[in-house]
């Protein structure tokens, strides 16, 4: 038990940090301009990681292993899901009658 | 185990006289951790499904029609104190499972409490921040960005919703029946739904409210 304790309170304690962090380089000049949404993401993936370890308590272990699977599964579709979305929808959005010729055309 | 996806073998439980370990490939794998691996396997379906609204709300995000935008819209100070209940009572719940796998029932009672006490202050604080918006005009039907922002922060807000009944619905039925392993494995469960809503607010944190702030 004091163990898994332990791994709650470092936990928060990561958490916390990186949740400063996160609001920290939002709101500063910290970092330069067009990164800060770079910094952004990392420091959510960073702090989902310890939230996964620490909180969900997921390890290497043998008993684990279909559990980790079955996440990478989620993170790839994840992944398709959010960037195919975007990728297509950014071509999309390139290849289309700018909105204000459409409106002159059906004049 | 209960409480978390791994650590299964050390909580006190009674052993299903169905599942005898195989020496040879350690199997079958204990009800526990089955149960972990299929309530698992739901909260990932419901993160992809999390997923979908999010790519729509993250292609939408600049669709203002003429309308408010994030920037105006968003109040930092209030987000950090949602925050902050949310990670709170992630915390709070696990270790109020923790308690009650160690029969520890005081602790796993106050824990409970506080985290549903903190969760509701989450909920509170996003339904005044919906009415303070809507009143203010800038409600669903405004533009594409409202839309799918309502949308997507509306989602996260009933699964906390519902996981608040589901809470209230857990401590009575340990308050009735005690720490029986089946109990344990349903608080196991909530506690991982819980950690899941914690891990999908991080996302939305990041990139809807900080960068939408900006």
């Amino acid at each position: 038990m004091a163990k898994r304790l332990q791994l709650y309170t470092a936990g928060l304690a990561f958490a916390l940090l990186l949740t400063g962090a996160s609001f920290l380089v939002a709101q500063s000049q910290l970092l330069w301009g067009p990164g800060i949404p770079v910094g952004l993401a990392v420091l959510a993936i960073a702090q989902m990681g310890v939230h996964l370890v620490f909180f969900l308590q997921m390890s290497s272990g043998p008993d684990n292993a279909n559990n980790s699977l079955a996440l990478a599964f989620g993170v790839l579709i994840v992944t398709l899901v959010v960037g195919g979305t975007l990728w297509i929808m950014a071509h999309l959005d390139a290849n289309m009658t700018p909105m204000r010729t459409l409106m002159e055309m059906s004049r | 185990m209960t409480a978390t996806l791994t650590n299964a073998r050390g909580s006190a439980r009674a052993a299903d006289a169905s599942q005898v370990a195989d020496p040879l490939t350690g199997g079958p794998a204990t009800v526990e951790i089955t149960v972990a691996y299929g309530f698992w396997i739901f909260l990932l379906s419901d993160i992809v499904m999390f997923s979908a609204v999010f790519a729509a709300y993250a292609v939408l995000s600049s669709r203002t029609a003429g309308g408010p935008s994030g920037q105006s819209l968003f109040d930092l100070r209030n987000v950090g104190i949602e925050t902050l209940s949310l990670l709170f009572s992630s915390f709070t719940c696990g270790v109020a499972v923790l308690a009650a796998e160690n029969r520890r029932m005081g602790t796993f009672y106050a824990g409970m409490a506080l985290t549903f006490t903190l969760g509701a202050v989450f909920l509170g604080m996003e339904i005044s921040e919906f009415a303070r918006m809507i009143g203010a005009g800038a409600g669903p039907s405004r533009s594409a960005f409202l839309s799918a922002f309502f949308s997507l922060i509306g989602l996260h807000g009933a699964h906390i919703t519902i996981g608040l009944l589901w809470l209230c619905f857990l401590v009575a039925q340990t308050l009735v029946k005690g720490p029986k392993p089946f109990v344990l494995r349903r608080l196991g469960c909530f506690s991982l739904f819980w950690h899941a809503l914690d891990i999908v607010w991080v996302a939305l944190l990041s990139l809807v409210y900080l960068m939408g702030a900006r």
